[in-house]
Protein backbone atom coordinates (compact mmCIF):
# COMPACT_ATOMS: atom_id res chain seq x y z
CA UNK A 1 0.00 0.00 0.00
CA UNK A 2 2.88 2.65 0.47
CA UNK A 3 4.38 1.57 -2.38
CA UNK A 4 1.84 2.41 -4.56
CA UNK A 5 1.33 5.84 -2.09
CA UNK A 6 4.96 6.93 -2.97
CA UNK A 7 4.62 5.47 -6.44
CA UNK A 8 4.88 8.52 -9.66
CA UNK A 9 1.50 9.48 -11.26
CA UNK A 10 4.09 9.60 -14.54
CA UNK A 11 3.88 5.96 -16.56
CA UNK A 12 6.23 3.10 -15.96
CA UNK A 13 8.71 1.75 -17.91
CA UNK A 14 8.32 -1.88 -19.32
CA UNK A 15 11.73 -2.98 -19.93
CA UNK A 16 11.03 -4.37 -23.87
CA UNK A 17 14.52 -6.19 -24.75
CA UNK A 18 13.27 -9.78 -23.46
CA UNK A 19 10.52 -9.72 -25.48
CA UNK A 20 12.06 -8.29 -28.28
CA UNK A 21 14.38 -10.75 -28.32
CA UNK A 22 12.10 -13.50 -27.78
CA UNK A 23 9.55 -11.97 -30.63
CA UNK A 24 12.94 -11.64 -33.04
CA UNK A 25 13.51 -15.31 -32.25
CA UNK A 26 10.84 -16.32 -32.94
CA UNK A 27 10.28 -14.32 -36.49
CA UNK A 28 13.71 -15.61 -37.28
CA UNK A 29 12.24 -19.69 -36.80
CA UNK A 30 9.15 -19.25 -38.78
CA UNK A 31 11.41 -17.62 -41.51
CA UNK A 32 13.08 -20.61 -41.74
CA UNK A 33 10.49 -23.36 -41.52
CA UNK A 34 8.79 -21.55 -44.65
CA UNK A 35 8.48 -24.07 -46.70
CA UNK A 36 8.35 -22.09 -50.40
CA UNK A 37 7.70 -25.18 -52.45
CA UNK A 38 4.87 -26.10 -51.36
CA UNK A 39 2.81 -25.49 -54.71
CA UNK A 40 3.09 -28.98 -55.93
CA UNK A 41 1.80 -30.56 -53.02
CA UNK A 42 -1.81 -31.40 -52.79
CA UNK A 43 -4.01 -32.69 -49.91
CA UNK A 44 -6.25 -34.90 -52.34
CA UNK A 45 -3.25 -37.19 -52.91
CA UNK A 46 -2.46 -39.57 -50.20
CA UNK A 47 1.02 -41.05 -51.11
CA UNK A 48 2.42 -44.22 -50.77
CA UNK A 49 4.57 -44.56 -47.68
CA UNK A 50 8.50 -45.71 -47.68
CA UNK A 51 11.47 -46.01 -46.19
CA UNK A 52 14.04 -45.99 -48.94
CA UNK A 53 12.52 -42.78 -50.67
CA UNK A 54 15.48 -40.82 -51.52
CA UNK A 55 14.77 -37.66 -49.89
CA UNK A 56 14.79 -34.51 -51.97
CA UNK A 57 17.68 -32.80 -52.24
CA UNK A 58 17.37 -29.42 -53.53
CA UNK A 59 15.35 -28.20 -56.92
CA UNK A 60 15.12 -30.97 -59.78
CA UNK A 61 16.29 -29.64 -63.38
CA UNK A 62 13.24 -28.30 -65.53
CA UNK A 63 10.55 -30.16 -63.26
CA UNK A 64 7.08 -31.30 -64.50
CA UNK A 65 4.91 -32.22 -61.66
CA UNK A 66 1.95 -34.74 -62.55
CA UNK A 67 -0.65 -36.28 -59.32
CA UNK A 68 -2.58 -38.98 -60.26
CA UNK A 69 -5.92 -39.25 -57.89
CA UNK A 70 -7.31 -42.02 -56.61
CA UNK A 71 -10.30 -41.36 -58.97
CA UNK A 72 -8.20 -41.70 -62.11
CA UNK A 73 -7.75 -38.22 -62.92
CA UNK A 74 -4.54 -35.95 -62.69
CA UNK A 75 -3.84 -32.76 -61.30
CA UNK A 76 -1.69 -30.50 -63.71
CA UNK A 77 -0.62 -26.82 -62.39
CA UNK A 78 -3.57 -27.03 -60.36
CA UNK A 79 -6.13 -27.95 -62.95
CA UNK A 80 -7.80 -31.49 -62.60
CA UNK A 81 -7.37 -33.66 -66.48
CA UNK A 82 -8.08 -36.79 -67.97
CA UNK A 83 -5.09 -39.13 -67.75
CA UNK A 84 -5.91 -39.72 -71.23
CA UNK A 85 -5.90 -36.07 -71.66
CA UNK A 86 -2.04 -35.46 -70.22
CA UNK A 87 -0.49 -35.56 -73.56
CA UNK A 88 -1.86 -32.53 -74.68
CA UNK A 89 -0.10 -30.85 -71.67
CA UNK A 90 2.91 -32.75 -72.18
CA UNK A 91 3.44 -31.83 -75.65
CA UNK A 92 2.91 -28.22 -74.67
CA UNK A 93 6.09 -29.20 -71.85
CA UNK A 94 8.12 -30.37 -74.53
CA UNK A 95 7.72 -27.15 -76.88
CA UNK A 96 8.27 -25.08 -74.00
CA UNK A 97 11.52 -27.10 -73.47
CA UNK A 98 12.50 -27.19 -77.01
CA UNK A 99 11.79 -23.18 -77.08
CA UNK A 100 14.51 -22.89 -73.92
CA UNK A 101 17.30 -24.95 -76.11
CA UNK A 102 16.54 -28.17 -73.87
CA UNK A 103 15.77 -31.28 -74.84
CA UNK A 104 12.82 -33.08 -73.32
CA UNK A 105 15.01 -35.84 -72.12
CA UNK A 106 16.63 -33.08 -69.44
CA UNK A 107 13.16 -32.66 -67.47
CA UNK A 108 12.21 -34.74 -64.81
CA UNK A 109 8.38 -36.06 -64.65
CA UNK A 110 7.39 -35.98 -60.85
CA UNK A 111 5.06 -38.73 -60.39
CA UNK A 112 3.01 -37.90 -57.27
CA UNK A 113 0.35 -41.03 -57.36
CA UNK A 114 -1.73 -41.68 -54.58
CA UNK A 115 -1.55 -45.41 -52.91
CA UNK A 116 -4.95 -46.00 -54.32
CA UNK A 117 -5.01 -45.35 -57.72
CA UNK A 118 -4.11 -48.09 -60.19
CA UNK A 119 -1.01 -49.01 -61.29
CA UNK A 120 -2.14 -49.11 -65.22
CA UNK A 121 -2.89 -45.50 -65.11
CA UNK A 122 0.67 -44.68 -63.57
CA UNK A 123 1.93 -46.33 -66.53
CA UNK A 124 -0.67 -44.93 -68.75
CA UNK A 125 1.31 -41.43 -67.86
CA UNK A 126 4.64 -42.57 -67.55
CA UNK A 127 3.98 -43.79 -71.56
CA UNK A 128 2.97 -40.95 -72.73
CA UNK A 129 5.57 -39.14 -70.98
CA UNK A 130 8.23 -41.19 -72.88
CA UNK A 131 6.31 -40.66 -76.24
CA UNK A 132 6.75 -36.96 -75.73
CA UNK A 133 10.74 -37.58 -75.13
CA UNK A 134 10.45 -37.62 -71.75
CA UNK A 135 12.55 -40.14 -69.58
CA UNK A 136 13.25 -39.41 -66.59
CA UNK A 137 10.96 -40.32 -63.90
CA UNK A 138 11.03 -39.47 -60.03
CA UNK A 139 7.83 -41.69 -58.55
CA UNK A 140 7.59 -39.68 -54.92
CA UNK A 141 6.69 -41.17 -51.74
CA UNK A 142 6.30 -40.17 -48.42
CA UNK A 143 9.24 -40.93 -46.64
CA UNK A 144 8.96 -42.76 -43.58
CA UNK A 145 11.62 -42.31 -40.77
CA UNK A 146 11.47 -46.08 -39.72
CA UNK A 147 10.04 -48.10 -36.83
CA UNK B 1 25.57 23.18 -30.31
CA UNK B 2 23.62 24.62 -27.07
CA UNK B 3 21.18 21.88 -28.04
CA UNK B 4 23.77 19.15 -28.32
CA UNK B 5 25.21 20.01 -24.70
CA UNK B 6 21.54 19.73 -23.49
CA UNK B 7 20.45 16.62 -23.99
CA UNK B 8 24.02 14.98 -23.46
CA UNK B 9 23.32 13.65 -20.07
CA UNK B 10 19.50 12.56 -20.70
CA UNK B 11 18.69 9.28 -21.17
CA UNK B 12 16.58 9.40 -24.21
CA UNK B 13 13.27 7.34 -24.69
CA UNK B 14 12.42 5.96 -28.47
CA UNK B 15 8.86 5.12 -29.31
CA UNK B 16 8.85 1.50 -29.35
CA UNK B 17 5.52 0.81 -30.51
CA UNK B 18 5.83 0.95 -34.16
CA UNK B 19 8.95 -1.35 -34.28
CA UNK B 20 6.80 -3.83 -32.07
CA UNK B 21 3.26 -3.59 -34.16
CA UNK B 22 5.51 -4.32 -37.27
CA UNK B 23 7.54 -6.94 -35.99
CA UNK B 24 4.32 -8.80 -34.47
CA UNK B 25 2.70 -8.48 -37.78
CA UNK B 26 5.28 -10.20 -39.60
CA UNK B 27 5.77 -12.94 -36.65
CA UNK B 28 1.93 -13.38 -37.71
CA UNK B 29 2.50 -13.93 -41.12
CA UNK B 30 4.86 -16.62 -40.96
CA UNK B 31 3.30 -18.30 -38.37
CA UNK B 32 0.15 -18.10 -40.75
CA UNK B 33 1.60 -19.01 -43.67
CA UNK B 34 3.28 -22.26 -41.77
CA UNK B 35 2.40 -25.05 -43.44
CA UNK B 36 3.87 -28.57 -41.62
CA UNK B 37 4.47 -30.95 -44.60
CA UNK B 38 5.48 -34.63 -44.80
CA UNK B 39 8.93 -35.65 -45.66
CA UNK B 40 9.02 -36.97 -49.10
CA UNK B 41 11.52 -39.08 -51.33
CA UNK B 42 11.92 -39.69 -55.04
CA UNK B 43 12.53 -43.16 -56.68
CA UNK B 44 14.26 -42.02 -59.51
CA UNK B 45 13.56 -44.10 -62.67
CA UNK B 46 15.20 -43.83 -66.12
CA UNK B 47 12.92 -45.35 -68.51
CA UNK B 48 13.54 -44.06 -72.24
CA UNK B 49 11.70 -45.67 -75.04
CA UNK B 50 12.17 -48.39 -76.68
CA UNK B 51 16.13 -48.80 -76.17
CA UNK B 52 15.72 -51.55 -74.02
CA UNK B 53 15.27 -53.31 -76.96
CA UNK B 54 17.28 -51.82 -78.81
CA UNK B 55 20.34 -52.43 -76.87
CA UNK B 56 22.93 -54.71 -77.86
CA UNK B 57 23.52 -57.23 -75.77
CA UNK B 58 27.23 -57.68 -74.49
CA UNK B 59 28.82 -59.57 -71.57
CA UNK B 60 27.98 -56.82 -69.06
CA UNK B 61 24.32 -57.16 -69.49
CA UNK B 62 22.72 -59.66 -66.54
CA UNK B 63 19.26 -60.45 -67.41
CA UNK B 64 16.44 -58.50 -65.87
CA UNK B 65 14.74 -59.73 -62.94
CA UNK B 66 11.15 -60.12 -63.90
CA UNK B 67 8.74 -59.56 -61.00
CA UNK B 68 5.16 -60.00 -61.43
CA UNK B 69 2.57 -58.49 -59.30
CA UNK B 70 -0.89 -59.35 -59.93
CA UNK B 71 -4.19 -57.93 -58.21
CA UNK B 72 -6.70 -59.32 -56.91
CA UNK B 73 -10.77 -58.30 -58.06
CA UNK B 74 -10.16 -55.02 -55.52
CA UNK B 75 -7.25 -54.01 -56.49
CA UNK B 76 -4.77 -56.21 -53.65
CA UNK B 77 -1.98 -57.33 -53.87
CA UNK B 78 -3.56 -61.14 -55.38
CA UNK B 79 0.84 -62.76 -55.81
CA UNK B 80 4.24 -61.90 -56.41
CA UNK B 81 6.25 -64.05 -58.53
CA UNK B 82 10.31 -63.58 -59.56
CA UNK B 83 11.26 -65.06 -62.55
CA UNK B 84 7.77 -67.20 -62.96
CA UNK B 85 8.54 -68.44 -59.32
CA UNK B 86 6.07 -67.27 -56.51
CA UNK B 87 6.69 -65.37 -53.77
CA UNK B 88 4.80 -65.06 -50.55
CA UNK B 89 5.73 -61.80 -49.28
CA UNK B 90 7.75 -58.33 -50.03
CA UNK B 91 10.16 -59.39 -47.32
CA UNK B 92 10.83 -62.91 -49.10
CA UNK B 93 11.19 -60.89 -52.70
CA UNK B 94 13.98 -58.90 -51.03
CA UNK B 95 16.18 -61.95 -49.60
CA UNK B 96 15.38 -63.36 -52.93
CA UNK B 97 16.97 -60.69 -54.52
CA UNK B 98 20.21 -60.40 -51.84
CA UNK B 99 20.65 -64.29 -52.64
CA UNK B 100 20.41 -62.98 -56.15
CA UNK B 101 22.82 -60.02 -56.72
CA UNK B 102 24.55 -60.46 -53.26
CA UNK B 103 24.89 -57.37 -50.54
CA UNK B 104 28.18 -56.45 -52.55
CA UNK B 105 27.09 -52.91 -54.00
CA UNK B 106 29.98 -51.06 -55.13
CA UNK B 107 30.69 -49.95 -58.78
CA UNK B 108 30.36 -52.74 -61.64
CA UNK B 109 28.95 -54.89 -59.28
CA UNK B 110 26.10 -57.21 -59.99
CA UNK B 111 23.54 -55.65 -57.99
CA UNK B 112 24.41 -52.68 -60.40
CA UNK B 113 24.57 -54.24 -63.62
CA UNK B 114 20.60 -55.94 -62.78
CA UNK B 115 17.19 -54.14 -63.53
CA UNK B 116 14.10 -55.43 -62.59
CA UNK B 117 11.21 -55.27 -64.57
CA UNK B 118 7.94 -54.81 -62.95
CA UNK B 119 5.12 -56.51 -64.43
CA UNK B 120 1.96 -55.30 -62.86
CA UNK B 121 -1.67 -55.59 -63.20
CA UNK B 122 -3.24 -52.56 -64.78
CA UNK B 123 -5.96 -52.28 -61.30
CA UNK B 124 -3.02 -52.92 -58.80
CA UNK B 125 -3.16 -50.18 -56.36
CA UNK B 126 -0.50 -48.29 -56.42
CA UNK B 127 1.10 -48.85 -53.05
CA UNK B 128 2.24 -52.22 -54.56
CA UNK B 129 4.04 -51.03 -56.49
CA UNK B 130 5.65 -48.64 -54.22
CA UNK B 131 6.14 -51.48 -51.95
CA UNK B 132 7.95 -54.00 -54.13
CA UNK B 133 10.27 -50.68 -55.49
CA UNK B 134 11.25 -50.79 -51.59
CA UNK B 135 11.79 -54.33 -51.56
CA UNK B 136 14.23 -54.66 -54.49
CA UNK B 137 16.22 -50.96 -54.33
CA UNK B 138 17.28 -51.51 -50.87
CA UNK B 139 16.65 -52.45 -47.36
CA UNK B 140 17.24 -50.59 -43.60
CA UNK B 141 20.09 -52.24 -41.86
CA UNK B 142 20.61 -51.00 -38.29
CA UNK B 143 18.98 -47.42 -39.15
CA UNK B 144 21.55 -47.72 -42.35
CA UNK B 145 20.24 -47.83 -45.81
CA UNK B 146 21.90 -50.93 -47.74
CA UNK B 147 20.92 -50.21 -51.72
CA UNK B 148 20.37 -53.38 -53.89
CA UNK B 149 18.79 -52.66 -57.70
CA UNK B 150 18.90 -49.24 -58.66
CA UNK B 151 17.65 -49.78 -62.03
CA UNK B 152 13.73 -50.45 -62.54
CA UNK B 153 11.53 -50.22 -65.21
CA UNK B 154 8.13 -51.23 -65.58
CA UNK B 155 6.63 -53.30 -68.70
CA UNK B 156 4.65 -51.47 -71.27
CA UNK B 157 0.87 -50.94 -69.61
CA UNK B 158 -2.03 -53.73 -70.63
CA UNK B 159 -5.18 -52.71 -70.77
CA UNK B 160 -7.58 -54.67 -68.45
Amino acid sequence: MGRKKGGSPSTTDIDMTPMIDMTFQLITFFMFVMNFSEAEQDDRIQLPSSQLAKPVEGALESPITLQLTNKGTVIYAGELVAVTDVGTYLEREKTVMLDAGKEPNAATVIVRADGRSKTGEVQQIIRMCQEKGFERFALRAQYDEGR
Amino acid sequence: MAKRESSLGDKIAIDMTPMIDVVFQLMSFFMCTLKVVAPEGDFDIRMPLGVAAAAAPDDQQVPPVRVKLSAGPDGGLASIAMNGTAVTDFDELRKRIIGLVGTDTGPNSLAERTEVELDCDYSLKYVNVVRAITAVSGKVQDGQVVELIKKIKFTPPKRG
